[in-house]
């Protein structure tokens, strides 16, 4: 099914949650709302099942308006953050609730029911488990409970708040493959809620970069981490270094000096310049053209070494850390230069040097 | 020594507390699990025996030899006559009256209980923590004031007295007059059990049933209420024996009426206050009787909403 959010805006007192956001959600999609906290991605998943209701705007199921129906009418399959399983009743109780609380008329037969559960049990692999309690259940497959019960009611779509939120490291690690797996053997169009960059990145077939309650950006995983289109989702996605820049006379200048870059077409003023940390070379002597800079520490060792360097503008000294060249012999306290293999610059903002 | 020293093998932890605080509510498994006294950590086993002997002394006169006194008074003219002062029609007409108003509060105070504690935790509005705080009202109030205010109210000099005369419609001095007062002192017992408990569980197993599809009715009774059954049960039983032992509200707007408008508590006064001590005993041990029952029941239940 394919979902489409116009304008939509919710505040919480004057708190704006969600502002002015749009967004196509393509049927059949695993899509990721990213954000850090605080950035309106649950508030946005909330109000497409209908648990919230934005002050502004339209959401559309395939064309028709939702918001005029109830979480209910919606058809919609949502898993909680901490699951929600009903305590008091078993497994099999809890993913029959869907199909029980139906209508007389639409409601399956028991025996229809059984079959339904024992399906479902056995597509979340937890066949044996229908008689047990939640409380008896470890976290993974509590989720997987939560998946089986939303998955009941064949919702037209799955929304997931913070899937793997409550899970230790490796259990996390398995089932976010899992659900991948799972997904493309029902194909249900589903929306998860992460503010984990890298279970978005690996799992998602895009990502909604969301901060403030604005959209920052919208694409596939490589677009949002290659061609990041704002500070924020630059700083937010992979690893970042930036430094002050500013451009000036169609060049980029650092501490008063005209560094080797190009100033991408970028106008007059301040500017960051952002870099991956592997995207950059050292060279074991400062150039008039390089960001310029002394090493502080090494960490770690082998391919693995890193360098903490502190280049200096004026009275000021920014710190950044970059892969080690695997050849050169460097230590602390030396003079090194630094250019940049790949890069991007972004004009500065108001937003940015809040945000950093 | 290990850090938990009165841990006892094999002894389900149902609270959750650390052994050593779980023992010492049975003094005596305390006693004879601490054999080993050169613990520093541990008080010196005098100062224990003094520490629990005062405590068993306090218990024992005060609560358990009135109560077993009750049962010896009443029983002091030998059964017959305990028999014949509970078969008395008085007597029978005031345990009639008092199974009616505890059944009529209690089922008040069921539905109002779970309406606000349901507003007070589900909901934002304002005048919430106003709400929150005359849930408690009753409980600060003395229970003669509750009983006055509505003798104010409905009497034959209150405010709305002499509509209700004009109307016919009895309220002091009658079954309504009562069960009001005895709904008024008996309210914070169902709210104050549920609101905690539903604060904690929050709204999203409703929002999880309406999501798959239930009815608002079938979320209530499928999901809220089996989450809170047995804080609920905890409640609708300290209410009903409250309800059943209220004597100051209840005195204020009974009028006394033998017979009539006398619940348990009312006639055994009146009982005594006639010198007939015996026959006085006799109603108030059923009213101690109750307050055993519930004392078990209350055990019982405890552990259940320990578990929720």
């Amino acid at each position: 099914m394919k979902i489409a959010l116009h304008e939509v805006t919710k505040r919480f007192g004057a708190f704006a949650a969600l502002d002015n956001v749009d967004l196509d959600i393509h049927s059949g999609e695993l899509l990721a709302l990213l954000g850090p906290s605080g950035s309106g991605k649950t508030t946005l998943l909330r109000i497409i099942a209908g648990l919230d209701w934005p002050d502004q705007g339209e959401v559309r199921f395939d064309g028709e308006d939702a918001l005029s129906r109830s979480v209910g009418e919606r058809n919609v399959g949502f898993v909680f953050q901490n699951y929600a399983l009903f305590r008091h009743m078993t497994v099999f109780e809890n993913v029959a609730f869907g199909l029980r609380a139906r209508p007389r008329r639409l409601r399956p037969s028991e025996a229809e029911i059984r079959a339904r559960v024992k399906q479902l049990l056995e597509l979340v692999q937890l066949g044996p488990l229908g008689k047990r309690l939640p409380a008896q259940l470890s976290g993974g497959q509590r989720q997987r409970i939560a998946l089986a019960r939303a998955l009941a009611i064949e919702p037209r779509i799955l929304l997931l708040d913070e899937p793997f939120g409550a899970l230790d490291a490796k259990v996390r690690k398995e089932l976010r493959r899992w659900l991948r797996q799972l997904h493309e053997e029902i194909h249900v169009t589903s929306v998860f809620v992460t503010h984990d960059q890298e279970e978005a990145l690996e799992l998602a077939d895009r990502v909604v970069v969301l901060a403030k309650g604005r959209v920052q950006q919208i694409g596939t995983p490589a677009e949002v981490y290659e061609q990041p289109q704002s500070a924020f989702v630059h700083h937010f996605i992979g690893e970042s270094l930036s430094v002050p820049v500013t451009i000036a006379a169609g060049g980029v200048h650092f501490a008063g000096r005209k560094l080797d870059l190009d100033p991408h077409g970028l106008s007059d003023g301040g500017a960051s310049l952002f870099i991956r940390p592997y995207e950059v070379t050292v060279v074991p002597e400062s150039g008039s053209d390089l960001l310029n800079g002394i090493v502080k520490r090494v960490h770690g060792f082998g391919p693995a070494r890193r360098l903490e360097i502190a280049l200096r503008e004026g009275e000021r000294e920014h710190f950044i850390e970059v892969s080690a060249p695997r050849q050169e012999a460097i230590g602390i306290g030396q003079h090194v230069g630094l250019r940049p293999r790949a890069y991007r610059l972004f004009a500065s903002t108001a937003d940015q040097a809040q945000g950093g | 020594m290990s850090d938990q020293p009165f841990a006892l093998p094999g002894y389900p932890s149902r609270t959750g507390y650390p052994s050593r605080i779980r023992a010492f509510r049975t003094p005596s498994m305390v006693l004879r699990q601490v054999k080993p006294a050169s613990d520093a950590r541990a008080d010196p086993t005098p100062m224990r025996w003094a520490i629990i002997g005062i405590a068993i002394a306090f218990l024992t006169i005060f609560v358990v030899v009135p109560l077993l006194n009750v049962f010896a008074q009443a029983l002091s003219k030998g059964l017959d006559a305990y028999v014949a002062a509970i078969e008395h029609p008085d007597a029978l007409a005031a345990i009639e009256l008092t199974l009616i108003v505890a059944a009529i509060s209690v089922g008040l105070n069921l539905v109002f209980g779970i309406v606000a504690a349901w507003a007070i935790t589900k909901y934002d509005f304002a005048g919430k923590s106003l709400l929150i705080t005359v849930v408690d009202l009753p409980f600060s109030v003395s229970p003669v004031i509750a009983g006055l205010v509505f003798v104010l109210l409905f009497g034959a000099q209150g405010y709305l007295g002499p509509w209700l005369q004009a109307h016919d419609i009895k309220i002091i001095f009658a079954l309504p007059g009562i069960v009001l007062a005895t709904v008024f002192v008996t309210f914070p017992f169902v709210a104050r059990e549920l609101i905690p408990l539903m604060r904690e569980q929050g709204t999203q197993d409703e929002e999880a049933a309406l999501s798959l599809g239930a009815s608002g009715l079938r979320t209530f009774f499928k999901v809220t209420l089996p989450n809170v059954k047995w804080a609920l049960l905890y409640g609708v039983l300290l209410c009903n024996a409250r309800a059943m032992g209220e004597f100051g509200a209840v005195s204020v707007v009974s009028g006394h009426v033998r017979g009539e408008t006398n619940t348990m508590p009312l006639h055994v006064e009146i009982l005594y206050n006639e010198y007939q001590f015996m026959a006085a005993f006799a109603v108030a041990s059923l009213l101690a009787l109750l307050a055993m029952v519930t004392l078990v029941a209350k055990v019982m239940l405890e552990g259940r909403v320990a578990k929720e």
